[in-house]
Order: structure tokens, then sequence, then C-alpha cells
């Protein structure tokens, strides 16, 4: 097997808990991040799903280097970038890129979509600055938008048009690793399967390695082969996804596939299983409906 | 002819703006009766939560414009002043918000937020309200009530405030509860355990109970009958099997199609309805839903364009508002999404 684009190695984040008063210590830490260890391959998707405060959106952070990890490796493309500066971490922003959750905070509602989307390029002085726009319609063609609309501010497009935007400005330097946190959590249901679509094209047409954080399971699955369950701050199981869907080996898995409610079982009726995980045991309730 | 429980017939509200008439619910009607669930589904900007706040009057004196009747046992509520509205919010009609954090008041500790609701309609005294307060705490499930009484909202995780807000709802044992997206804040595990616990309670206080959501897996699990609306309006209306099963809209038979569960091909591509939502503002004087529809060449003419199609009913109980004729989708063959021009 060659070797994995991401590769990362008993991660750990701790967040310091601060005392109140005048002069504040650190009095403790929070693990947020605990001993993770996964790999991504090149144009492969890896799901992370786990309830909120699990840490799922902390690796994200801490893969695309927002945060500073307490130990442990990172290592993409060979190099291990975890303790790198950001001087040094400068070049690589351009292969690993995030997408966010909310299209209405990430995008600055002061700049132009052209400005947002065409500021990788102005950052990394890629692109001459007479062919930047050409750059930027070009992108903007790619998730699906109006090329003309570049003069136009985020305020002017619906939430599934800012994802596309946001999705745009993330492709803007050929990324290689895309971190997506909970990309259409935020939207309505008739749009997220469009940026779904969209995503998984582009992971095809540019062999993008996602690391796909979301909540919804059936979305997951379908984006994704390989799935890893986080579990305050661990992962619990990494497994593919027929295998975790079909046979889950943690008791925190059963519980949320047990936990997601399914259509077409509802009106057909029978039993329904739910299980809830106490983080010792599995407490089974069983309702007929 | 007794009218039912509740009977919302052909609500109406509209917010004016400097650009215009905002039509967020236009001539919307339903009804629910004790001890069932309607769910009401739509995307942000439908009008569902508009259409239900109007229930308690939550849009009295602001610029809305509201018309229509709001029958609650046989009362319109529209017609009530603003203090036998006030008597009957929280008491006879209670609301569930979608986010906790944001409805609860962080400077008050759960157990003065849930007995003041207690107290507003009870001539009671402080200790009795407390009480009353533990009480539904644990009804709810919070452990150790006694304790988290006297709590602050940022002491209790998202579930437990979700659960506050319902012991909040139901202290006066309302007779109609509206729940607003109460599950969408939360995690898949609890939401589960919320929805249980609403329909616990609603079993065991015969709750009419409606419920607002975009996730028609919720509605699958919880509700008797659904509504679903687009851009204002109803499009369909029936009980959730046959919605479910058998949906007549183009829209409703979009938003089934475009969630995939846990046992759909992952190899094909999810099925999008293409486009979005129109804005309400000056919305279009045809169907409302024609410029995304994949359905839309079945239809002679420009009429989906021009002529807004009547809510007719096409099986007992079975509502669509749509200009096709023919009433099982299944034997249509819709266009790609693809090829539907979006403007």
């Amino acid at each position: 097997m060659s070797t994995p684009l991401l590769e990362v190695k008993d991660l750990t984040m701790h967040f310091p808990i601060r005392s109140r008063g005048l002069i504040p210590r650190t009095v403790g830490h929070v693990p947020a991040v605990d001993g993770v260890s996964f790999s991504i391959g090149a144009g492969e998707a890896l799901g992370l799903v786990g309830e909120s405060g699990s840490g799922k959106s902390t690796t994200g952070r801490l893969i695309t280097r927002l945060h500073e990890p307490t130990s442990g490796q990172i290592i993409f493309d060979g190099q291990d970038i975890a303790g790198w500066t950001p001087r040094q971490l400068k070049p690589l922003r351009r292969d690993i890129q995030m997408i966010f959750q909310d299209p209405y905070t990430s995008l600055n509602p002061r700049h132009t979509v052209g400005e947002i989307i065409g500021a990788p390029l102005e950052i990394h002085k890629l692109v001459p600055k007479q062919g930047r726009l050409r750059r930027v319609q070009e992108l903007l063609e790619i998730v699906g938008l109006n090329p003309e609309h570049y003069n136009r501010y985020p305020h002017e497009f619906s939430g599934g048009q800012r994802q596309r935007i946001g999705i745009a400005r993330a492709l803007t330097m050929q990324p290689r690793l895309l971190v997506a946190d909970e990309p259409v959590s935020a939207l309505d249901v008739s749009i997220q399967a469009q940026i779904i679509n969209l995503m998984k094209d582009l992971q095809k047409e540019f062999n993008i390695a996602f690391l796909f954080i979301a909540h919804d399971l059936a979305i997951v699955r379908h984006f994704c082969p390989q799935i890893a369950v986080m579990y305050k701050g661990k992962i619990v199981e990494n497994a593919p996804r027929e295998e975790l869907y079909t046979n889950p080996q943690h008791g925190y898995t059963r519980s949320l596939l047990s936990a997601v409610p399914d259509m077409r079982q509802a009106v057909v009726g029978g039993r329904r299983e739910r299980i809830r995980y106490t983080g010792k045991e599995e407490v089974v309730t069983t309702t007929e409906r | 002819m007794t009218r039912p429980f509740l009977s919302v017939e052909n609500l109406v509200v509209h917010f004016p703006t400097p650009d215009g008439v905002v039509r967020a619910t236009d001539g919307l009607s339903y009804t629910v009766e004790p001890g069932k669930t309607l769910g009401i589904v739509g995307e942000s900007g439908s009008g569902k939560s508009v259409s239900s706040s109007a229930i308690l009057g939550l849009h009295r004196n602001t610029s809305a414009q509201v018309s229509g009747r709001i029958w609650l046992n046989d009362i319109d509520l529209l017609t009530l002043s603003d203090k036998e509205m006030q008597a009957r919010r929280g008491k006879d009609v209670a609301m569930i918000f979608q986010d906790p954090l944001s409805a609860l008041h962080p400077y008050y500790t759960i157990g003065d937020q849930v007995a003041e609701a207690y107290r507003v309609h009870n001539k009671v005294s402080k200790k009795a309200a407390r009480d009353r307060a533990i009480e539904m705490l644990d009804r709810v499930g919070i452990p150790n009530p006694q304790l988290r009484v006297d709590d602050y909202p940022h002491q209790f995780s998202g579930g437990m405030r979700q659960r506050a807000m319902i012991a909040m709802a139901l202290i006066n044992d309302p007779q109609l509860l509206i729940a607003d997206e109460p599950t969408t804040a939360l995690d898949v595990t609890v939401q589960a355990q919320i929805l249980d616990l609403l329909q616990d309670l609603q079993r065991e206080f015969n709750t009419a109970l409606i419920m607002i959501t975009h996730d028609l897996g919720v509605i699958a699990e919880v509700a008797d009958d659904v509504l679903v609306m687009y851009a204002g309006r109803a499009v369909e209306y029936g009980t959730t099997k046959q919605l479910l099963t058998a949906p007549a809209m183009p829209y409703t038979l979009g938003l089934i199609q475009s969630v995939p569960d846990l046992s759909s091909d992952v190899n094909e591509p999810l099925r999008p309805i293409p486009g979005n939502p129109p804005s309400l503002l000056d919305p279009p004087s045809g169907c409302a839903f024609a410029p995304r529809c994949t359905f839309k060449h079945l239809v002679a003419d420009n009429l989906p364009d021009t002529v807004m199609p009547e809510l007719e009913e096409i099986a007992p109980g079975h509502l669509r508002r749509c200009h096709l004729t023919e009433h099982d989708l299944s034997k249509l063959t819709p266009k790609p999404a693809e090829e539907v021009e979006v403007v």
C-alpha cells in the first residue's frame, strides 16, 4: 500500500481550564482530542461522526492547523506538520483547505464574491492580477454559479449558493485535502443533496481527499467509504461503511445508529429498538408502533 | 357539526416591508385533534414557523397583518384581546422553541423559569410553584431535580435544556403544544430521547401536538398527519402514510427522494430538487414550485407560471395543490433534474 496523504498519529489537544480571579492560572485540562489516529489516502473520503463535544470539529481544526496540538503527529504528504510555525505552514495552506458549516457567517459580508474567492490567489501570488478574474469566473462555473455574478455580495445569494461560494473559495488553491465541517447541516433539505453531489463530483474530478465531519449518519454513509466514530475525544470505531452500518462493534456506534429516524421503516411500523449508551453499558428500549 | 379542537382557517400573515409585502403565510387551513400530532414540513422561509406563532398571538403589536380564523375549542383566538390571549398563552397553548439556549434566560435559574410559567397562571405560593417545577423536571427525565432546579441554563447540556423547555411548556397542562424544530439543534441520540419523551407525555396528557420540522424522518416517527408548506402555502396535506408512501405533489416527492437513508445505494448520486426556494417578496402568480418542478413539462401551456393551482382532495383526507391531472406520480416520467432550467 502506498503512503497515505494524511496520517494522524496519537493526536491530542488539551484545552486549559483557567481559574477565575485577577491572575488566572491553569487549574486543569479538558482533553478535547485524546490520542486520535487515522489516515486518509489521496482522493479518498473519511467520515468523522460523533455527538457535539466529542472532539470531531477540534480534530478538523487541528489538521488545518487552526489549533495547536498538545502532542501527536499530523503527517501530511510525508511531513509532520504538527509543530510547524505559521511561516512554515503558509505554503501548506494551499494543500489543505476547509469548508465551514455556516455559509452565513463564514463569508465576509463586505467583500464581493470575486474578492472572497480571489483572496487566496492574491495571498499566494499564484496568478498574475490580470488572470485573477478569469480564474474566479472559472471557479464560479465549476461550483454551478453564474460566472457573471463575481461582483455581487454574499447577501445576494441563498444559503445553498453561499455554500457553493465557500466551496469555490476552498478550491481556489487546488487543495489535495478538504476538511468539511458539517458542510450541509445548515442548509435546507432540498439543497443538501445538491451540495453533496457537487462535492462528490469535485472529489472525482480533482482527486481531492475529504475529511467529512458530520452528525447526519445517512449523509456520511453516502459520502464516505470509511467512517470513524468519535466519543469523548477518542475514536472508538473506524471501519468501512458497510461494516460499520451492518455490524457496529462499539456500544456508542450502536446507539447512534439506533437513533437515526428512518422514514421508510416508520411508515411500515413494527418494533423499534433504541439503544442508549451510558459510557459503560447499553440500555435497550423497545417500542411497538 | 362540532368544530375540531384546533381549526386554522384561511390564515394569512403578511409583513409589510419597505421593499413590498412579504407573504409569509397565505391562506393556510388545517385541523388538529387532542392526542394527535400534526407535522408541518417546509424549508426555511416556507412560513411554517410564522403560521404557528400566529396561534400564540406572537404577531400582535408588530407590523404583521394577520387575518383568517384560529378556532381553539370554539373560540377564535384572533378575536381575543391582548389580555385574554395572555391568559391562554402558556396555559392552553404552549410552545417549544428550536434553540433552548437562546430561549432560556441566562441570569435566572432553571427552576425560577420553569416555576414562573406556573405562577403566571396559578395563584400559588413560591414554594408550591417550586415544588411543581421540581415535579415537572423529574417528569421530563432530569436526574436529581431537587438539586438541578437551582442550576443556571449554562450548567445544563443541550438535551437537558430542551427537557427544561418541555417541562416549562407542559407545566400548565396545555391542550395544544407547538414544537418548532425542537430537536434540530440536538445530536441524533438526544433527538431520539426528546422525541420519545414528547410522545410519552402526549399520550399521558392527551395533548394536541404541532411538530414543525424540515426533517421527514422526524415526521415519520411522530406525526399522524402531515402538512407540507411551500412558499407560504399548503401544497400537500394528508396522513403521514399517504404522504410518505404516495406523495401526490412533486415537491413532497422531491423532499422524500433527496434524503438518503441508511439503506440507499451509495453509488447513485443523491437526487436533489433543482434550484432554490423562492423569495416571498412578490412571489410568482402561478404555482410557486413550478420553476423547480421536474414534472412541469407534463402540464399544458404555461399554466403553472400564470395560474395558482387550488388545493384539491384527491383521496379522502388527502389534499394537494398541483396542476397535474394524474395523482400517482410514479406513473409519470419527470425530466432529469439537470435539465430543469432554474432562473
